[in-house]
């Protein structure tokens, strides 16, 4: 069942959403060669906890949980993946070099309410970045606000899908399956499960008060994916780019509503 | 952070194992082993050889799934 979300309580989530945008600005200032991915994962711990929230990744197991002795927990505020790596991927030592494509993934929890986004940046710049990579990005975002345009009340849940589908098809992109947005709220993931693509199941009919994290993620080449040996980095099996895009939104009598911005 | 999800794909029933479990052949080639979900089960829905079903694989173990639909 998918809880509708009062004014009050959508508020709390906006102001969730205003830390995880001004930790993406920050992301998109700091990012240059040579800068590692801790340093990026620290700035941003550090912008979240001054903001008063929390990281909401830190001590995930998945599956809804969260468990501070589990040796496989998430042990960061952010997910960093460079390249070929899709989601998931784990700050530590590496530098980023110019020419990369990083995305960022961040989490935070503000006076019980959860916002998540992402972002994929180019190291160095836009100039910095081959053709194919950038279009690659741009389509990505283009496929974002695509699905956010059809979370409006009377649609339905695989109504985002079918819109992110269409952009990421007709460019010739292959879209990740087995990972997908959300519904978000007083805790990361909740129901429904908002998939990238059609699956001839309408899901729920979206109502005002709704509120989703709509995450596409595209891939260049095959969409196979694989999990590598650290328990959590998701990659394409080819090597291939791969960019993603989050917001998360509230639904609204007047359309959707982005929380993941600064006002 | 993405949610995990169940990942649905379709294919071929092979052949019939024992304790109602099959061996589906997928689209992309793949084998894997399947049993019957609890719906088509209360539906009394046969699978035979050479069904196209529908499967969802766990991410956690994707050489098994459960079979959840009977496509025409």
């Amino acid at each position: 069942m998918i809880t509708r979300r009062s004014q009050a309580e959508i508020a709390r989530m906006r102001s969730a959403g205003r830390v995880v945008a001004e930790v993406l600005a920050l992301m998109e200032e700091t990012i240059r060669p040579g800068v590692s991915t801790a340093e990026l994962d620290r700035l941003a711990e550090r912008h979240i906890r001054a903001s008063g929230a929390v990281p909401s990744f830190l001590d995930y197991v998945g599956n809804r949980r969260y468990d501070k002795r589990d040796p496989n927990r998430y042990r960061a505020s952010t997910c960093i993946s460079i390249d070929h790596e899709i989601v998931h991927g784990i700050p530590g030592d590496r530098e980023l070099r110019a020419g990369q494509i990083v995305s960022v993934d961040v989490g935070a929890i503000l006076d019980g309410y959860h916002g998540d986004g992402a972002r994929t940046f180019v190291v160095g710049g836009r100039e910095a970045a081959s053709p194919a990579a950038l279009a690659l990005i741009d389509t990505t975002r283009l496929a974002l606000m695509a699905g956010i345009g059809a979370a409006v009340p009377g649609n339905h849940v695989e109504d985002i899908g079918a819109a992110v589908e269409d952009i990421a098809l007709a460019a010739g992109y292959g879209i990740v399956r087995g990972y997908g947005g959300h519904g978000i709220g007083t805790s990361m993931h909740e129901d429904p499960s908002v998939l990238n693509y059609r699956t001839n199941r309408r899901g729920a009919k979206l109502e005002p008060g709704m509120c989703l994290a709509i995450e596409p993620m595209l891939v260049v080449g095959a969409e196979d994916t694989m999990t590598l040996p650290d328990h959590w980095t998701v990659v394409t099996v080819d090597g291939s780019l791969s960019a993603h895009f989050e917001h998360t939104i509230a639904i609204t009598a007047d359309g959707p509503d982005i929380l993941t911005r600064i006002p | 952070m993405a949610k995990k999800d169940a990942i649905e794909v379709e294919g071929t029933v092979i052949e019939p194992l024992p304790n109602t479990m099959f061996a589906v052949e997928l689209e992309n080639g793949h084998r894997v082993l399947a049993h019957i979900s609890g719906k088509l089960r209360m539906n009394f829905i046969r699978i035979l050889p050479g069904d196209r079903v529908r499967v969802e694989l766990s991410p956690y173990d994707l050489t098994r799934g459960r079979i959840t639909y009977r496509l025409k």
